[in-house]
Protein backbone atom coordinates (compact mmCIF):
# COMPACT_ATOMS: atom_id res chain seq x y z
CA UNK A 1 0.00 0.00 0.00
CA UNK A 2 1.49 3.56 -1.21
CA UNK A 3 1.05 6.81 0.13
CA UNK A 4 -2.52 7.92 -0.66
CA UNK A 5 -3.81 11.21 -0.74
CA UNK A 6 -7.42 10.69 -0.35
CA UNK A 7 -9.53 7.85 -0.03
CA UNK A 8 -11.35 8.05 -2.85
CA UNK A 9 -9.40 6.23 -5.17
CA UNK A 10 -10.34 2.62 -6.47
CA UNK A 11 -8.21 -0.17 -7.85
CA UNK A 12 -8.10 -0.96 -11.28
CA UNK A 13 -10.71 -3.74 -11.55
CA UNK A 14 -9.04 -5.54 -14.68
CA UNK A 15 -12.16 -8.24 -15.05
CA UNK A 16 -12.93 -8.81 -18.40
CA UNK A 17 -16.39 -7.35 -19.20
CA UNK A 18 -19.73 -9.11 -19.67
CA UNK A 19 -21.69 -9.02 -22.35
CA UNK A 20 -24.05 -6.41 -20.38
CA UNK A 21 -20.91 -3.71 -20.48
CA UNK A 22 -19.14 -4.66 -23.54
CA UNK A 23 -22.64 -3.07 -25.05
CA UNK A 24 -21.95 -0.39 -23.25
CA UNK A 25 -25.55 0.85 -23.16
CA UNK A 26 -25.62 0.59 -19.39
CA UNK A 27 -22.22 3.63 -19.07
CA UNK A 28 -23.94 5.69 -22.12
CA UNK A 29 -27.04 6.01 -19.97
CA UNK A 30 -24.85 6.92 -16.75
CA UNK A 31 -22.53 9.68 -18.72
CA UNK A 32 -26.19 10.70 -19.70
CA UNK A 33 -27.80 11.08 -16.23
CA UNK A 34 -24.29 12.79 -15.46
CA UNK A 35 -24.59 15.49 -18.43
CA UNK A 36 -28.47 15.90 -17.69
CA UNK A 37 -27.69 16.23 -13.80
CA UNK A 38 -25.64 19.56 -15.18
CA UNK A 39 -28.39 20.62 -16.98
CA UNK A 40 -30.19 21.97 -14.18
CA UNK A 41 -27.33 23.08 -12.33
CA UNK A 42 -26.38 26.81 -11.19
CA UNK A 43 -23.94 28.48 -13.85
CA UNK A 44 -20.50 28.90 -12.65
CA UNK A 45 -19.38 31.30 -15.40
CA UNK A 46 -19.09 35.25 -14.02
CA UNK A 47 -21.38 37.35 -16.96
CA UNK A 48 -18.25 39.44 -17.28
CA UNK A 49 -19.28 43.27 -18.45
CA UNK A 50 -21.91 42.77 -15.74
CA UNK A 51 -20.26 40.64 -13.22
CA UNK A 52 -16.33 41.59 -12.85
CA UNK A 53 -14.28 39.24 -10.54
CA UNK A 54 -12.10 40.82 -7.99
CA UNK A 55 -8.63 41.35 -8.61
CA UNK A 56 -6.31 39.63 -6.38
CA UNK A 57 -4.43 41.90 -3.61
CA UNK A 58 -1.42 42.12 -4.59
CA UNK A 59 -1.97 42.17 -8.82
CA UNK A 60 0.11 44.80 -10.41
CA UNK A 61 -1.51 45.89 -13.57
CA UNK A 62 -1.14 48.82 -15.64
CA UNK A 63 1.16 51.74 -14.31
CA UNK A 64 0.00 55.19 -13.13
CA UNK A 65 1.67 58.11 -12.70
CA UNK A 66 0.17 59.96 -8.92
CA UNK A 67 -0.52 63.58 -8.26
CA UNK A 68 -1.20 64.63 -5.17
CA UNK A 69 -3.95 66.28 -3.31
CA UNK A 70 -3.98 69.44 -5.03
CA UNK A 71 -3.22 67.34 -8.82
CA UNK A 72 0.19 68.54 -8.44
CA UNK A 73 2.59 65.60 -10.35
CA UNK A 74 4.91 63.94 -7.69
CA UNK A 75 7.39 62.65 -10.16
CA UNK A 76 10.52 64.37 -9.97
CA UNK A 77 12.66 62.52 -12.01
CA UNK A 78 15.07 61.42 -10.26
CA UNK A 79 15.38 58.27 -12.30
CA UNK A 80 15.08 55.27 -9.28
CA UNK A 81 12.40 54.11 -10.95
CA UNK A 82 14.55 53.56 -14.53
CA UNK A 83 17.52 52.62 -12.27
CA UNK A 84 15.59 49.69 -10.56
CA UNK A 85 13.38 48.63 -13.60
CA UNK A 86 15.15 45.28 -14.19
CA UNK A 87 13.71 45.45 -18.07
CA UNK A 88 14.78 48.74 -18.56
CA UNK A 89 11.55 49.61 -19.91
CA UNK A 90 11.16 53.38 -18.45
CA UNK A 91 12.93 56.66 -19.85
CA UNK A 92 12.64 59.86 -18.97
CA UNK A 93 13.78 63.69 -19.35
CA UNK A 94 14.14 66.03 -16.58
CA UNK A 95 13.28 69.61 -16.80
CA UNK A 96 13.00 72.55 -14.63
CA UNK A 97 9.91 73.85 -12.71
CA UNK A 98 9.35 77.70 -14.31
CA UNK A 99 7.81 80.39 -12.38
CA UNK A 100 4.40 80.19 -12.47
CA UNK A 101 4.25 76.36 -13.09
CA UNK A 102 3.97 75.95 -9.10
CA UNK A 103 -0.12 74.77 -9.09
CA UNK A 104 1.43 71.86 -11.72
CA UNK A 105 4.46 69.81 -10.55
CA UNK A 106 5.41 69.34 -6.29
CA UNK A 107 8.96 69.38 -6.94
CA UNK A 108 11.10 71.79 -8.89
CA UNK A 109 12.48 69.51 -10.92
CA UNK A 110 9.32 67.21 -13.32
CA UNK A 111 9.67 64.84 -15.83
CA UNK A 112 9.46 66.87 -19.13
CA UNK A 113 9.09 63.58 -20.62
CA UNK A 114 8.50 59.87 -19.18
CA UNK A 115 8.03 56.76 -21.30
CA UNK A 116 7.17 53.52 -20.29
CA UNK A 117 8.20 50.69 -23.01
CA UNK A 118 5.06 48.22 -22.08
CA UNK A 119 6.65 45.73 -24.63
CA UNK A 120 9.44 45.36 -22.23
CA UNK A 121 7.62 45.64 -18.99
CA UNK A 122 7.34 42.50 -16.76
CA UNK A 123 4.88 43.98 -14.11
CA UNK A 124 7.48 43.39 -11.33
CA UNK A 125 6.55 46.29 -9.87
CA UNK A 126 10.12 47.28 -8.75
CA UNK A 127 9.41 50.91 -10.08
CA UNK A 128 6.82 51.35 -7.67
CA UNK A 129 8.97 50.23 -4.46
CA UNK A 130 11.85 52.27 -6.02
CA UNK A 131 9.46 55.47 -5.96
CA UNK A 132 10.96 58.06 -3.37
CA UNK A 133 7.82 60.17 -4.02
CA UNK A 134 5.02 57.96 -4.09
CA UNK A 135 4.57 59.08 -7.67
CA UNK A 136 4.67 55.41 -9.78
CA UNK A 137 2.13 52.91 -8.92
CA UNK A 138 0.64 49.73 -10.99
CA UNK A 139 -3.08 49.88 -10.87
CA UNK A 140 -5.78 47.03 -11.20
CA UNK A 141 -6.36 47.74 -14.50
CA UNK A 142 -4.91 45.75 -17.89
CA UNK A 143 -2.75 47.11 -20.26
CA UNK A 144 -4.96 47.73 -23.49
CA UNK A 145 -4.07 45.84 -26.91
CA UNK A 146 -2.52 47.58 -29.26
CA UNK A 147 -1.90 47.62 -33.12
CA UNK A 148 1.58 48.59 -33.43
CA UNK A 149 4.39 47.95 -31.17
CA UNK A 150 5.17 52.20 -30.98
CA UNK A 151 1.27 52.22 -29.56
CA UNK A 152 2.33 49.85 -26.43
CA UNK A 153 5.01 52.72 -25.44
CA UNK A 154 3.03 55.01 -23.09
CA UNK A 155 3.53 58.41 -22.38
CA UNK A 156 3.50 60.89 -19.87
CA UNK A 157 0.07 61.70 -21.28
CA UNK A 158 -1.03 57.95 -21.20
CA UNK A 159 0.13 57.47 -17.72
CA UNK A 160 -0.64 60.77 -15.93
CA UNK A 161 -3.66 59.74 -13.45
CA UNK A 162 -6.88 62.58 -14.20
CA UNK A 163 -6.33 65.58 -11.67
CA UNK A 164 -8.46 64.99 -8.34
CA UNK A 165 -9.35 68.56 -8.23
CA UNK A 166 -10.54 68.56 -12.12
CA UNK A 167 -11.80 65.14 -12.20
CA UNK A 168 -12.10 63.31 -8.66
CA UNK A 169 -14.40 60.51 -10.34
CA UNK A 170 -11.68 59.58 -12.63
CA UNK A 171 -8.69 60.17 -10.25
CA UNK A 172 -10.63 57.53 -7.95
CA UNK A 173 -11.26 54.87 -10.60
CA UNK A 174 -7.58 55.25 -11.25
CA UNK A 175 -6.31 54.46 -8.43
CA UNK A 176 -7.77 51.61 -7.42
CA UNK A 177 -9.75 50.18 -4.75
CA UNK A 178 -7.23 48.89 -3.23
CA UNK A 179 -5.34 50.97 -0.20
CA UNK A 180 -1.50 51.11 -0.64
CA UNK A 181 0.07 51.06 2.37
CA UNK A 182 3.25 53.55 1.77
CA UNK A 183 4.77 56.51 3.44
CA UNK A 184 3.61 59.75 2.46
CA UNK A 185 6.88 61.62 1.45
CA UNK B 1 -62.43 21.31 -71.23
CA UNK B 2 -59.49 20.10 -69.46
CA UNK B 3 -58.80 22.74 -67.80
CA UNK B 4 -61.95 23.00 -65.94
CA UNK B 5 -61.23 19.61 -64.18
CA UNK B 6 -58.41 20.77 -62.62
CA UNK B 7 -59.05 21.17 -59.04
CA UNK B 8 -57.55 25.17 -58.49
CA UNK B 9 -58.56 24.53 -54.79
CA UNK B 10 -56.98 21.29 -54.13
CA UNK B 11 -53.67 22.76 -55.70
CA UNK B 12 -53.86 26.22 -53.64
CA UNK B 13 -53.80 23.90 -50.41
CA UNK B 14 -50.82 21.82 -51.11
CA UNK B 15 -49.30 25.06 -52.41
CA UNK B 16 -50.05 26.49 -49.09
CA UNK B 17 -48.97 23.90 -47.08
CA UNK B 18 -45.54 22.88 -48.47
CA UNK B 19 -45.09 26.93 -48.12
CA UNK B 20 -45.95 25.77 -44.45
CA UNK B 21 -43.96 23.31 -43.47
CA UNK B 22 -40.73 24.82 -45.39
CA UNK B 23 -41.06 27.39 -43.30
CA UNK B 24 -41.77 25.73 -40.05
CA UNK B 25 -38.72 23.79 -40.78
CA UNK B 26 -36.69 26.62 -41.52
CA UNK B 27 -37.79 28.23 -38.25
CA UNK B 28 -37.08 25.17 -36.57
CA UNK B 29 -33.49 24.91 -37.95
CA UNK B 30 -32.54 28.16 -36.56
CA UNK B 31 -33.87 27.80 -33.30
CA UNK B 32 -32.35 24.42 -33.18
CA UNK B 33 -28.92 26.61 -33.75
CA UNK B 34 -29.90 28.48 -30.68
CA UNK B 35 -30.98 25.46 -28.46
CA UNK B 36 -28.22 23.71 -29.53
CA UNK B 37 -25.98 26.43 -27.91
CA UNK B 38 -28.10 26.58 -24.95
CA UNK B 39 -28.25 23.09 -24.22
CA UNK B 40 -24.63 22.62 -24.48
CA UNK B 41 -24.02 25.47 -22.38
CA UNK B 42 -26.51 24.29 -19.73
CA UNK B 43 -25.08 20.93 -19.72
CA UNK B 44 -21.69 22.78 -18.97
CA UNK B 45 -22.39 24.98 -16.65
CA UNK B 46 -22.98 27.91 -18.63
CA UNK B 47 -25.63 30.21 -19.57
CA UNK B 48 -24.80 30.45 -23.82
CA UNK B 49 -26.11 33.03 -25.99
CA UNK B 50 -27.83 35.86 -23.81
CA UNK B 51 -27.25 38.99 -25.63
CA UNK B 52 -29.07 39.56 -28.68
CA UNK B 53 -32.67 39.56 -27.36
CA UNK B 54 -34.32 38.05 -24.17
CA UNK B 55 -32.34 35.16 -23.50
CA UNK B 56 -30.44 35.67 -26.62
CA UNK B 57 -33.73 34.50 -28.32
CA UNK B 58 -32.59 36.96 -31.13
CA UNK B 59 -29.33 34.86 -31.84
CA UNK B 60 -30.52 32.94 -34.43
CA UNK B 61 -31.28 36.59 -36.36
CA UNK B 62 -27.87 37.27 -35.51
CA UNK B 63 -26.04 34.47 -36.74
CA UNK B 64 -28.54 34.56 -39.97
CA UNK B 65 -27.31 38.25 -40.87
CA UNK B 66 -23.34 37.05 -40.05
CA UNK B 67 -23.84 34.36 -42.80
CA UNK B 68 -25.14 36.43 -45.38
CA UNK B 69 -23.05 39.25 -44.98
CA UNK B 70 -20.01 36.72 -44.98
CA UNK B 71 -17.48 36.73 -47.90
CA UNK B 72 -18.38 34.05 -50.20
CA UNK B 73 -15.06 32.37 -51.49
CA UNK B 74 -15.49 29.78 -54.10
CA UNK B 75 -12.06 27.84 -54.79
CA UNK B 76 -10.63 28.84 -58.34
CA UNK B 77 -9.90 25.27 -58.97
CA UNK B 78 -13.56 24.15 -57.97
CA UNK B 79 -15.83 23.09 -60.23
CA UNK B 80 -18.12 25.84 -59.85
CA UNK B 81 -21.34 24.21 -60.25
CA UNK B 82 -21.10 21.15 -58.45
CA UNK B 83 -19.89 23.31 -55.52
CA UNK B 84 -22.71 25.51 -55.74
CA UNK B 85 -25.51 22.74 -56.44
CA UNK B 86 -23.77 20.93 -53.16
CA UNK B 87 -25.14 22.58 -50.37
CA UNK B 88 -28.76 23.07 -52.66
CA UNK B 89 -28.94 18.91 -52.62
CA UNK B 90 -28.41 18.55 -49.04
CA UNK B 91 -30.92 21.87 -48.28
CA UNK B 92 -33.93 19.99 -50.66
CA UNK B 93 -33.21 16.61 -49.97
CA UNK B 94 -33.44 17.57 -46.39
CA UNK B 95 -37.37 19.19 -46.83
CA UNK B 96 -38.45 16.39 -49.40
CA UNK B 97 -38.52 14.35 -47.00
CA UNK B 98 -41.40 16.48 -44.75
CA UNK B 99 -43.67 15.66 -47.69
CA UNK B 100 -45.35 12.26 -46.71
CA UNK B 101 -45.25 13.16 -43.18
CA UNK B 102 -48.81 13.24 -41.44
CA UNK B 103 -48.94 16.17 -39.56
CA UNK B 104 -51.99 16.17 -37.64
CA UNK B 105 -55.53 15.23 -38.57
CA UNK B 106 -57.17 16.81 -41.25
CA UNK B 107 -58.86 20.59 -40.90
CA UNK B 108 -62.39 21.48 -41.98
CA UNK B 109 -62.19 24.29 -44.08
CA UNK B 110 -65.89 25.45 -45.39
CA UNK B 111 -67.00 21.98 -46.69
CA UNK B 112 -63.70 20.35 -47.52
CA UNK B 113 -61.44 18.17 -45.44
CA UNK B 114 -57.97 19.02 -46.04
CA UNK B 115 -55.68 16.50 -44.88
CA UNK B 116 -52.38 18.37 -43.13
CA UNK B 117 -50.04 16.08 -45.45
CA UNK B 118 -48.66 17.11 -48.46
CA UNK B 119 -49.10 13.99 -50.17
CA UNK B 120 -50.21 10.76 -48.72
CA UNK B 121 -48.39 7.87 -51.18
CA UNK B 122 -49.36 4.87 -50.48
CA UNK B 123 -45.38 4.07 -50.69
CA UNK B 124 -44.56 7.14 -48.03
CA UNK B 125 -41.89 5.38 -45.82
CA UNK B 126 -39.93 3.85 -48.86
CA UNK B 127 -40.14 7.54 -50.38
CA UNK B 128 -38.48 9.00 -47.72
CA UNK B 129 -35.95 6.32 -47.66
CA UNK B 130 -35.07 6.84 -50.88
CA UNK B 131 -35.03 10.86 -50.65
CA UNK B 132 -32.96 10.43 -47.29
CA UNK B 133 -30.43 8.51 -49.33
CA UNK B 134 -29.86 11.42 -52.07
CA UNK B 135 -28.93 13.40 -48.91
CA UNK B 136 -25.39 11.24 -49.77
CA UNK B 137 -24.75 13.75 -53.04
CA UNK B 138 -24.94 16.56 -50.63
CA UNK B 139 -22.10 15.43 -48.79
CA UNK B 140 -20.12 13.97 -51.55
CA UNK B 141 -20.69 16.54 -54.04
CA UNK B 142 -19.31 19.29 -51.74
CA UNK B 143 -16.61 16.98 -50.64
CA UNK B 144 -15.67 16.13 -54.48
CA UNK B 145 -16.40 19.79 -55.67
CA UNK B 146 -14.32 21.20 -53.28
CA UNK B 147 -11.35 20.13 -54.96
CA UNK B 148 -9.22 19.44 -51.57
CA UNK B 149 -7.93 15.94 -50.05
CA UNK B 150 -8.93 16.36 -46.73
CA UNK B 151 -12.79 17.88 -47.96
CA UNK B 152 -12.99 14.61 -50.43
CA UNK B 153 -11.88 12.07 -47.50
CA UNK B 154 -14.54 13.75 -45.02
CA UNK B 155 -16.94 13.41 -48.21
CA UNK B 156 -16.08 9.26 -48.63
CA UNK B 157 -15.99 9.14 -44.80
CA UNK B 158 -19.83 10.51 -44.69
CA UNK B 159 -21.07 8.83 -47.72
CA UNK B 160 -19.88 5.25 -46.32
CA UNK B 161 -20.83 6.01 -42.93
CA UNK B 162 -24.47 6.73 -44.01
CA UNK B 163 -24.84 4.14 -46.24
CA UNK B 164 -23.80 1.58 -43.92
CA UNK B 165 -26.16 2.80 -41.46
CA UNK B 166 -29.36 2.96 -43.56
CA UNK B 167 -29.16 -0.63 -44.24
CA UNK B 168 -29.59 -1.12 -40.37
CA UNK B 169 -32.03 1.39 -40.56
CA UNK B 170 -34.17 -0.22 -43.22
CA UNK B 171 -34.05 -3.49 -41.59
CA UNK B 172 -35.06 -1.96 -37.97
CA UNK B 173 -38.24 -0.69 -40.46
CA UNK B 174 -39.08 -3.50 -41.61
CA UNK B 175 -40.55 -4.86 -38.80
CA UNK B 176 -42.84 -1.72 -38.40
CA UNK B 177 -44.32 -2.52 -41.55
CA UNK B 178 -45.35 -5.66 -41.07
CA UNK B 179 -47.09 -4.87 -37.43
CA UNK B 180 -48.47 -2.57 -39.58
CA UNK B 181 -48.92 -4.49 -43.36
CA UNK B 182 -48.61 -1.28 -44.87
CA UNK B 183 -46.03 1.51 -46.23
CA UNK B 184 -48.32 4.46 -46.24
CA UNK B 185 -47.30 6.77 -43.40
CA UNK B 186 -51.41 7.66 -42.54
CA UNK B 187 -51.86 3.87 -42.32
CA UNK B 188 -48.78 3.94 -39.96
CA UNK B 189 -50.21 6.35 -37.60
CA UNK B 190 -53.90 5.00 -37.54
CA UNK B 191 -52.93 2.11 -37.20
CA UNK B 192 -51.12 3.11 -33.69
CA UNK B 193 -54.26 4.97 -32.26
CA UNK B 194 -56.62 3.45 -30.65
CA UNK B 195 -56.77 0.74 -28.58
CA UNK B 196 -58.20 -1.07 -25.26
CA UNK B 197 -55.78 0.16 -22.67
CA UNK B 198 -55.70 3.94 -24.28
CA UNK B 199 -53.21 5.94 -27.21
CA UNK B 200 -50.38 4.63 -25.45
CA UNK B 201 -50.49 1.04 -25.21
CA UNK B 202 -50.96 0.77 -29.45
CA UNK B 203 -47.91 2.90 -29.98
CA UNK B 204 -45.30 0.99 -31.89
CA UNK B 205 -42.89 0.85 -29.17
CA UNK B 206 -45.25 -0.04 -26.31
CA UNK B 207 -47.91 -2.49 -26.41
CA UNK B 208 -48.54 -1.71 -30.19
CA UNK B 209 -45.52 -4.51 -31.12
CA UNK B 210 -43.12 -4.00 -28.43
CA UNK B 211 -40.33 -2.05 -30.72
CA UNK B 212 -38.11 -1.45 -28.00
CA UNK B 213 -34.98 -3.40 -29.62
CA UNK B 214 -36.14 -1.74 -33.07
CA UNK B 215 -36.22 2.14 -32.15
CA UNK B 216 -33.17 1.75 -30.54
CA UNK B 217 -31.49 0.73 -33.64
CA UNK B 218 -33.79 3.28 -35.73
CA UNK B 219 -32.52 5.98 -33.40
CA UNK B 220 -28.76 4.89 -33.37
CA UNK B 221 -28.68 4.83 -37.33
CA UNK B 222 -31.15 8.13 -37.50
CA UNK B 223 -28.19 9.63 -35.41
CA UNK B 224 -25.41 8.33 -38.23
CA UNK B 225 -27.70 9.44 -40.69
CA UNK B 226 -27.88 12.96 -39.38
CA UNK B 227 -24.04 13.03 -39.11
CA UNK B 228 -24.31 13.79 -35.06
CA UNK B 229 -22.38 13.23 -32.69
CA UNK B 230 -21.32 10.18 -31.83
CA UNK B 231 -21.12 9.93 -35.90
CA UNK B 232 -20.29 12.81 -36.92
CA UNK B 233 -17.19 11.65 -38.78
CA UNK B 234 -18.00 13.41 -41.98
CA UNK B 235 -16.66 16.29 -40.22
CA UNK B 236 -13.99 15.90 -38.08
CA UNK B 237 -12.06 19.10 -36.94
CA UNK B 238 -9.05 17.20 -35.23
CA UNK B 239 -8.08 14.43 -38.65
CA UNK B 240 -9.30 16.12 -41.30
CA UNK B 241 -9.46 19.80 -40.51
CA UNK B 242 -12.83 20.64 -40.95
CA UNK B 243 -14.60 18.14 -43.02
CA UNK B 244 -16.57 18.08 -45.99
CA UNK B 245 -17.54 21.38 -46.20
CA UNK B 246 -14.26 23.10 -45.12
CA UNK B 247 -13.83 25.01 -48.30
CA UNK B 248 -17.63 26.52 -47.81
CA UNK B 249 -18.18 30.47 -46.40
CA UNK B 250 -21.01 32.30 -45.73
CA UNK B 251 -24.83 31.35 -46.67
CA UNK B 252 -23.41 27.86 -48.65
CA UNK B 253 -22.13 26.51 -45.28
CA UNK B 254 -25.34 28.12 -43.36
CA UNK B 255 -27.27 25.74 -45.98
CA UNK B 256 -25.30 22.84 -44.67
CA UNK B 257 -25.59 23.33 -41.68
CA UNK B 258 -29.42 24.02 -41.89
CA UNK B 259 -29.43 20.83 -43.44
CA UNK B 260 -28.46 19.18 -40.15
CA UNK B 261 -30.88 21.04 -38.45
CA UNK B 262 -33.45 20.37 -40.91
CA UNK B 263 -32.61 16.60 -41.04
CA UNK B 264 -32.55 16.39 -37.18
CA UNK B 265 -36.11 17.53 -36.90
CA UNK B 266 -37.59 15.69 -39.73
CA UNK B 267 -35.79 12.07 -37.95
CA UNK B 268 -37.51 13.18 -35.25
CA UNK B 269 -40.79 13.98 -36.37
CA UNK B 270 -40.13 10.04 -38.48
CA UNK B 271 -39.57 8.49 -34.94
CA UNK B 272 -42.40 9.91 -33.45
CA UNK B 273 -44.50 8.88 -36.39
CA UNK B 274 -43.43 5.26 -36.66
CA UNK B 275 -42.87 4.28 -32.92
CA UNK B 276 -44.71 7.22 -30.74
CA UNK B 277 -47.90 7.10 -32.46
CA UNK B 278 -47.18 10.15 -34.80
CA UNK B 279 -49.71 13.34 -34.28
CA UNK B 280 -51.60 10.76 -31.36
CA UNK B 281 -52.33 13.02 -28.04
CA UNK B 282 -51.45 10.12 -25.32
CA UNK B 283 -54.35 9.46 -22.99
CA UNK B 284 -56.54 11.23 -25.34
CA UNK B 285 -59.78 10.16 -27.52
CA UNK B 286 -59.26 12.14 -30.71
CA UNK B 287 -62.82 11.34 -31.82
CA UNK B 288 -64.70 12.87 -28.32
CA UNK B 289 -62.72 15.92 -28.36
CA UNK B 290 -63.44 16.91 -31.67
CA UNK B 291 -66.82 16.60 -30.65
CA UNK B 292 -66.33 18.81 -27.66
CA UNK B 293 -64.27 21.49 -28.77
CA UNK B 294 -64.36 21.00 -32.42
CA UNK B 295 -62.03 19.21 -35.18
CA UNK B 296 -59.98 22.09 -36.07
CA UNK B 297 -58.89 22.85 -32.95
CA UNK B 298 -58.34 19.02 -32.48
CA UNK B 299 -55.86 19.04 -35.82
CA UNK B 300 -53.90 22.03 -34.28
CA UNK B 301 -53.75 20.13 -30.96
CA UNK B 302 -52.10 17.10 -32.80
CA UNK B 303 -49.72 18.98 -34.75
CA UNK B 304 -48.51 20.59 -31.41
CA UNK B 305 -48.32 17.16 -30.03
CA UNK B 306 -46.05 15.84 -33.06
CA UNK B 307 -44.25 19.05 -33.17
CA UNK B 308 -43.28 18.28 -29.32
CA UNK B 309 -42.34 14.98 -29.68
CA UNK B 310 -40.09 15.95 -32.52
CA UNK B 311 -38.66 18.21 -30.35
CA UNK B 312 -37.62 16.05 -27.26
CA UNK B 313 -36.23 13.96 -30.47
CA UNK B 314 -33.99 16.74 -30.88
CA UNK B 315 -33.22 17.76 -27.36
CA UNK B 316 -31.96 14.07 -27.05
CA UNK B 317 -29.87 14.33 -29.89
CA UNK B 318 -27.84 17.68 -28.84
CA UNK B 319 -28.10 15.85 -25.35
CA UNK B 320 -26.11 13.02 -27.00
CA UNK B 321 -23.87 14.98 -29.00
CA UNK B 322 -22.62 16.57 -25.65
CA UNK B 323 -21.76 13.66 -24.10
CA UNK B 324 -20.76 11.33 -25.99
CA UNK B 325 -17.41 11.56 -27.46
CA UNK B 326 -16.43 10.91 -31.31
CA UNK B 327 -16.44 7.25 -32.33
CA UNK B 328 -13.33 6.38 -34.64
CA UNK B 329 -14.00 5.09 -38.21
CA UNK B 330 -13.63 1.26 -37.43
CA UNK B 331 -15.55 1.26 -34.38
CA UNK B 332 -18.53 2.81 -36.81
CA UNK B 333 -18.21 0.60 -39.48
CA UNK B 334 -17.71 -2.47 -37.07
CA UNK B 335 -21.06 -0.87 -34.81
CA UNK B 336 -23.33 -0.78 -37.73
CA UNK B 337 -21.99 -3.74 -40.36
CA UNK B 338 -21.77 -5.86 -37.18
CA UNK B 339 -24.03 -5.26 -34.07
CA UNK B 340 -26.90 -3.03 -35.37
CA UNK B 341 -27.27 -5.05 -38.89
CA UNK B 342 -27.65 -8.49 -37.08
CA UNK B 343 -29.72 -6.78 -33.98
CA UNK B 344 -32.12 -5.16 -36.71
CA UNK B 345 -32.43 -8.96 -38.58
CA UNK B 346 -32.86 -10.40 -34.78
CA UNK B 347 -35.69 -7.72 -34.47
CA UNK B 348 -37.45 -8.69 -38.12
CA UNK B 349 -37.38 -12.46 -36.87
CA UNK B 350 -39.07 -11.78 -33.57
CA UNK B 351 -41.68 -10.12 -34.82
CA UNK B 352 -42.28 -11.85 -37.87
CA UNK B 353 -43.45 -14.90 -35.45
CA UNK B 354 -45.05 -12.46 -33.11
CA UNK B 355 -47.21 -11.25 -35.85
CA UNK B 356 -47.70 -14.84 -37.45
CA UNK B 357 -48.29 -16.25 -34.06
CA UNK B 358 -49.84 -13.75 -31.64
CA UNK B 359 -51.35 -11.32 -34.04
CA UNK B 360 -53.54 -13.96 -36.11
Amino acid sequence: MGVQLTNRSKPVDRRPMNWVERSYLVNIFKGMAITLKHFFKKKVTIQYPEEQRPFSKVFRGLHILNRDEEGRERCTACGLCAVACPAEAITMEAAERQEGEENLYREEKYAARYEINMLRCIFCGYCEEACPKDAIYLSQTFTPSNYTRKGFIYKKEDLLIPNPVTDPEGYKKALGTIKREKEEV
Amino acid sequence: MYLLAIDWFFIIEKLVLIALIITLSMVVAMYATYGERKVAAFIQDRIGPNRAGPFGLLQPLADGGKLFFKEEIIPLASSRFLFILGPMLAMITALLTSAVIPWGTAVKIGERMVPLQVADVNIGILYVFGVVSLGVYGIMLGGWASNNKFSLLAAIRGASQMVSYELAMGMSLIAILMLTGSLQMSAIVDAQRGGALGDLASWNIFGGGWQILGFLIFFICALAECNRTPFDLAEAENELNFGYHQEYSSMKLGFYLFAEYINMFISGVIMSTLYFGGYDIPFVNEAKLAMQIGGNWVAVLTFLCLFLKALIFVFVFMWIRWTIPRFRFDQLMHLGWKRLIPLALLNMIITALVVLWLKK
